[in-house]
């Protein structure tokens, strides 16, 4: 670790909400990438959510009070860093949310100008020197809005690149939804179904045994899918594998002691 | 029509349990997908195309009365007429009454989605009209009494055996085809004897060009061309926001459309009509009418949802949607399906009548991403839903849910409170299974997948004893 505290940019970690509760591992490897980057890393305690179920509800009030308790929370540090390109791109969207705000529309660009998802930040901002192994072939989902909304498409896979032991088997319609959505996935459920099965479909066509992606919600619905099917694929946070952190049982896994 | 009855939620289940349908959905998907993918990689600088024709569909927008009438009066200098009509009803008054004065007794129709908004095939029969669509889709759900369920392929949903099946209860006398070559040959054979017994041929208009009086219809068949030229009365349905200023600007549209469309460099058949047969011509219509319907545009000129009037109705925004690959065009309940009709039909026919519509997605862009024209359908969709929230069609159940989270989200002590509660009551119920099959309350989740148990007490919890923090 950098012994210089002083040069070390202060990283506020955005605990997305679905992280915070499900998949804290996910948060914990963050934490060690970023260290890893020489950055300091807080949590702040007044965060909560970004806001993102209410704007694609189209609650626009909810969404910008939200909006503006995570701006009045991450101001202080050099940067914002999230290990979801989802949740990110929303921070990316509250400049346009609060455009008409002459006190809000300010903050709320000089914040998206220092957030970053988690990827971008570690290839584009802070070089992090990869130290891991993962015995595997993996394929690499590629989520919707961290792709289309901030372009988070060769960051993930020039990181596993750094991983010893890692082969990459890419799959048909990476970059086709999952059928996740957020609450598409429950107002929708056949609909969903079926997307979710063709993602399954192209994730056991590539050989991969393992499925790796940016965003927890999207893993969820593959990983929850691949359970009741009885796959053997396991699933797991790029996140963890970039920070070898994948001792425990993979997300949806039973556990092994 | 009888596909369109029930709810959006109806007919996509009836769409995911019909297995032709899934079979030619299967088909169909990869096909426009990856020929689009080929066509665009090989043209450089398509991405400043799709700017360029942005720019300049906004800036006809901007001004679009105007260009409306500098393309009348080009219209009537050659020859032609232009008639305005304010709404469906206006457009078929019209229409028939064109009909009638040029006592015709068969109509051909060339592919036009105007006439299916407007309810024309429908009124022109009952009128006592024989009508006869003549593009090869068309064609087979006419037979089929369907509407189109895609704007450019609008019998995709029928595979190719139902095709033969229609053909043969159709065509009474001739021997069953069953490949693509000899179905294609048969109904080029039957509407053949058609086009020469049509009085009226009613085409759509891909562009009208303000400056030539021109319009422009684009086909795969040709049979746009026999439908116009065959016929004595040539009609032209158009909305009124096709019109572009130049044929320079046609250009970049044309190099455009078709790659959007179907992958292809150029569609066979491009055709530009002004006006109706000269003095000297050796054919073409007597006359030349073209009906520009409002129907609802100019309402959206000025709102919102303006940036969807950019719309070439290309179809490739319904190509890469994977919930229209999923259920297909009827389930989405009229004329456009998919994400530009995820728009258009609530904006045309109701909020609330179509509440599911702007709904049933999952914002994850991709249409946006291949529309020729940059339309922000994700956006629009999501203003839509911010719309229906403000009229309050939002189901009770769900605003008193998101009202009761966004309250708490916005008191983080709570917030985190009842995410340590409910992280515990997981992983207590998921044990050391790692999952969950079945929890009262998530069933519309558990009913497809399983839910992945937390690994541990949430995130901010441990991080904040990692560090010793209070």
């Amino acid at each position: 670790m950098p012994s210089n505290q002083a040069a070390q940019p202060h990283v506020g970690l955005f605990a997305t909400c679905l992280m915070n509760v499900f998949r804290p591992n996910i948060g914990l490897a963050t934490v060690t990438l970023l260290e890893r980057a020489g950055c300091r890393v807080s949590a702040p305690s007044g965060q909560t959510c970004c806001g993102q179920p209410a704007y694609s509800a189209g609650d626009d009030d909810a969404a910008c009070a939200l909006a503006r308790q995570l701006i009045a929370q991450f101001e202080p540090y050099d940067y914002v860093v999230a290990p979801s390109g989802s949740c990110m791109g929303t921070v990316h969207k509250y400049p346009e949310m609060l455009k008409d705000d002459p006190e809000w529309g300010p903050r709320a660009r000089a914040l998206a100008a220092k957030s970053y998802e988690l990827f971008s930040f570690l290839t584009e901002v802070r070089k992090v020197e990869i130290d891991a192994s993962y015995q595997g072939t993996v394929t690499y989902h590629d989520s919707c809005s961290g792709l289309r909304q901030l372009g988070i498409k060769t960051q993930p896979r020039e990181l596993l690149s750094g991983v010893s032991g890692l082969a990459v088997s890419e799959m048909d319609d990476a970059e086709v939804c999952c059928g996740f959505g957020g609450s598409f996935c429950v107002k929708y459920p056949a609909i969903s179904e079926k997307m979710v099965d063709d993602k399954i479909r192209s994730i056991e066509e590539s050989g991969a045994d393992t499925l790796l992606g940016g965003d927890l919600g999207c893993l969820m619905n593959m990983a929850g899918r691949l359970r009741r099917k009885g796959s053997r694929v396991r699933v797991w946070h790029a996140a963890e594998v970039l920070a070898g952190a994948t001792d425990g049982a993979a997300i949806g896994e039973e556990k092994q002691s | 029509m009888s596909v369109y009855e029930g709810t959006f939620k109806s007919r996509s289940d009836e769409a995911l349990h019909n297995p032709s349908l899934q079979k030619a959905l299967r088909n169909f998907k990869p096909l426009f997908v990856a020929k689009r993918a080929d066509a665009v990689a090989a043209l450089e600088g398509f991405e400043q195309l799709r700017e360029t024709a942005a720019a300049i569909k906004d800036a006809v927008l901007d001004n679009l009365d105007e260009w409306l009438e500098r393309y009348a009066s080009a219209v009537e200098a050659a020859g032609g007429h232009v008639h305005f009509a304010s709404d469906a009803e206006e457009a078929r008054t019209i229409i028939l009454d064109i009909c009638k004065k040029a006592d015709a007794k068969t109509i051909c129709k060339g592919k036009s989605m105007v006439s299916e908004e407007i309810g024309l095939n429908e009124e022109l029969e009952a009128a006592g009209y024989k009508v006869v669509e003549t593009d090869l889709g068309e064609y087979i759900i006419q037979l089929a009494h369907e509407p189109p369920s895609h704007i450019i392929a609008p019998a995709i949903h029928k595979t190719r055996e139902q095709v033969a099946d229609l053909f043969e209860a159709n065509h009474p006398g001739r021997p069953r085809e069953d490949t693509v070559a000899g179905l294609v040959g048969e109904a080029r054979t039957v509407l053949r004897e058609k086009f020469f017994q049509s009085d009226v041929g009613i085409t759509g208009g891909n562009f009208l060009i303000a400056e030539t009086g021109t319009s422009v219809i684009v086909t795969n068949e040709g049979n746009g061309d026999l439908t116009q030229t065959l016929s004595r009365v040539h009609i032209v349905t158009s909305g009124i926001e096709r019109v572009l200023p130049t044929l320079d600007d046609l250009s970049v549209f044309l190099r455009l459309l078709a790659r959007s469309a179907t992958g292809q460099d150029t569609e066979c058949y491009t055709t530009l009509s002004t006006g109706p047969r000269r003095p000297g011509d050796p054919d073409g219509p007597e006359e030349y009418h073209v009906v520009l319907v409002d129907n609802g545009r100019s309402k959206m000129l000025g709102g919102k949802f303006r940036e969807m009037l950019r719309c070439i109705r290309c179809g490739a925004c319904m190509n890469h949607c994977p919930v229209y690959g999923a259920v297909g065009g009827h389930a989405y309940g009229w004329v456009y399906p998919g994400p530009m009709g995820s728009i258009l039909t609530p904006l045309f026919n109701g909020l609330a009548e179509h509440y599911d519509l702007p709904n049933a997605c999952t914002l994850n862009g991709r249409c946006q991403s291949v529309c020729p024209v940059k339309i922000p359908l994700t956006e629009l969709i999501r203003t839509l839903r911010s719309e229906q929230v403000k009229a309050g069609l939002m189901p009770a159940s769900q605003r008193r849910m998101m009202g009761v989270w966004g309250w708490v989200a916005r008191n983080p002590g709570l917030y985190h409170a009842l995410e340590r509660f409910g992280s515990r009551l997981l992983r207590a119920r998921a044990g050391k299974s790692g999952s969950i099959a079945g929890l009262p309350g998530a069933g519309a989740w558990t009913s497809v997948r399983d839910i992945p148990a937390p690994d541990g007490p949430t995130f901010l919890e441990t991080f904040k004893a990692m560090r010793g923090e209070k």
